[in-house]
């Protein structure tokens, strides 16, 4: 199990969503929801901290793994995240995503944290930057009028050749 | 060391026109911006403010930059009514519309001269750019309370 206490906080992105901490619970956690909003992609959890955790793509495949650390329904939600899925990232040291879920008037605000062990470098950190908001708008648009919008995306080219430059060179090890 | 700067990304179902206006029409903000609303003349070297439906002035600035419906700048932002953030001085904030898919991807940017502004609009911006979102796609905003 990952060494929370040495990973810090490096992308946080919040929302505001017209809905109960029930439903937004739900869109995190089933792959019936995911698929919607995560660029077709399905999540697949062992419902309890120690868990497993896979995010698949449409055809079964594993594209990021991890464990959960911590499954508190409608409060929190936080998984070790390991990008099996592209050869590339599947070297990198895995990240914690923690999604944290509060009543905020007659709203809930959706709080996305991005945490990494490790002094990564800003061009990688923009893969997550420019994928965050596109993820996480179409989560709201699905609880809010029942379908996400199609959005071009890839991940940035700076961002690929950073990946590999960090692979190459091991930073996390030093 | 680069300046304190906050970049906020959201996507909303609408087209660029539309967005344009929900950012640059007197009413439209009123209904999204919890109590207040922006008032300009809306074109290069105007004064710009945003003002609680009360009368106080909440922030001033100038439109740097207006080039509908695609950027809009505004400059010399000064938050009024915070003397600790007032005291940072101006910042400069950048919104970006562009069109990707069904989508209009709107990302701004603000640039400040200390953290206590940055941490003020880091907290704002997602609620108030979460309201406009919703009264976008649904007609409502997410949230009516004031901040």
């Amino acid at each position: 199990m990952a060494d929370v206490s040495k990973f810090k906080p490096n992308t946080v992105y919040v929302t505001y969503i017209a809905a109960t901490p029930e439903k937004v619970w739900q869109a995190l956690t089933s792959a019936e929801f995911t698929r919607q909003y995560f660029f077709g992609f399905a999540i697949d959890v062992e419902p309890k901290t120690g868990g497993d955790f896979f995010i698949r793509y449409p055809d079964g495949r594993v594209h990021i793994s991890g464990k959960v650390l911590d499954w508190t329904p409608l409060r929190r939600f936080s998984c070790t995240w390991l990008v099996e899925g592209m050869a590339e990232f599947a070297e990198l040291p895995e990240c914690i995503v923690t999604y944290d879920i509060e009543q905020a008037g007659e709203a809930v605000r959706l709080t996305m944290t991005e945490s990494h062990s490790w002094d990564i470098p800003e061009t990688i950190l923009a893969g997550g930057r420019s994928g965050w908001p596109a993820i996480l708008s179409n989560l709201k648009s699905v609880l809010e009028i029942g379908k996400p919008m199609a959005i071009k995306m890839e991940p940035p080219q700076e961002m690929i050749e950073a990946v590999k430059k960090a692979v190459a060179t091991k930073p996390w090890l030093k | 060391m680069s300046k304190p700067s906050f970049v906020y990304v959201t996507y909303i179902r609408s087209t660029p026109e539309k967005v344009w206006e929900a950012l640059t029409t007197q009413e439209f903000t009123r209904k999204y911006w919890f109590g207040a609303s922006l008032r300009s003349e809306w074109k290069v070297g105007s004064d710009w403010k945003i003002e609680f439906d009360d009368g106080r002035i909440a922030d001033t600035g100038k439109i740097v930059e207006f080039d509908p419906p695609k950027r809009l700048v505004i400059g010399n932002w000064q938050n009024q009514f915070r003397p600790e953030v007032k005291a940072e001085g101006f910042s400069t904030c950048t919104i970006e519309l562009e069109v990707t898919g069904e989508a209009v991807k709107l990302t701004i940017t603000h640039v400040a001269q200390g953290p206590k502004f940055i941490e003020a609009v880091s907290g704002g911006w997602p609620k108030i750019m979460s309201n406009l979102k919703s009264l976008l796609e649904t007609g409502h905003v997410a949230m009516e309370m004031k901040v």
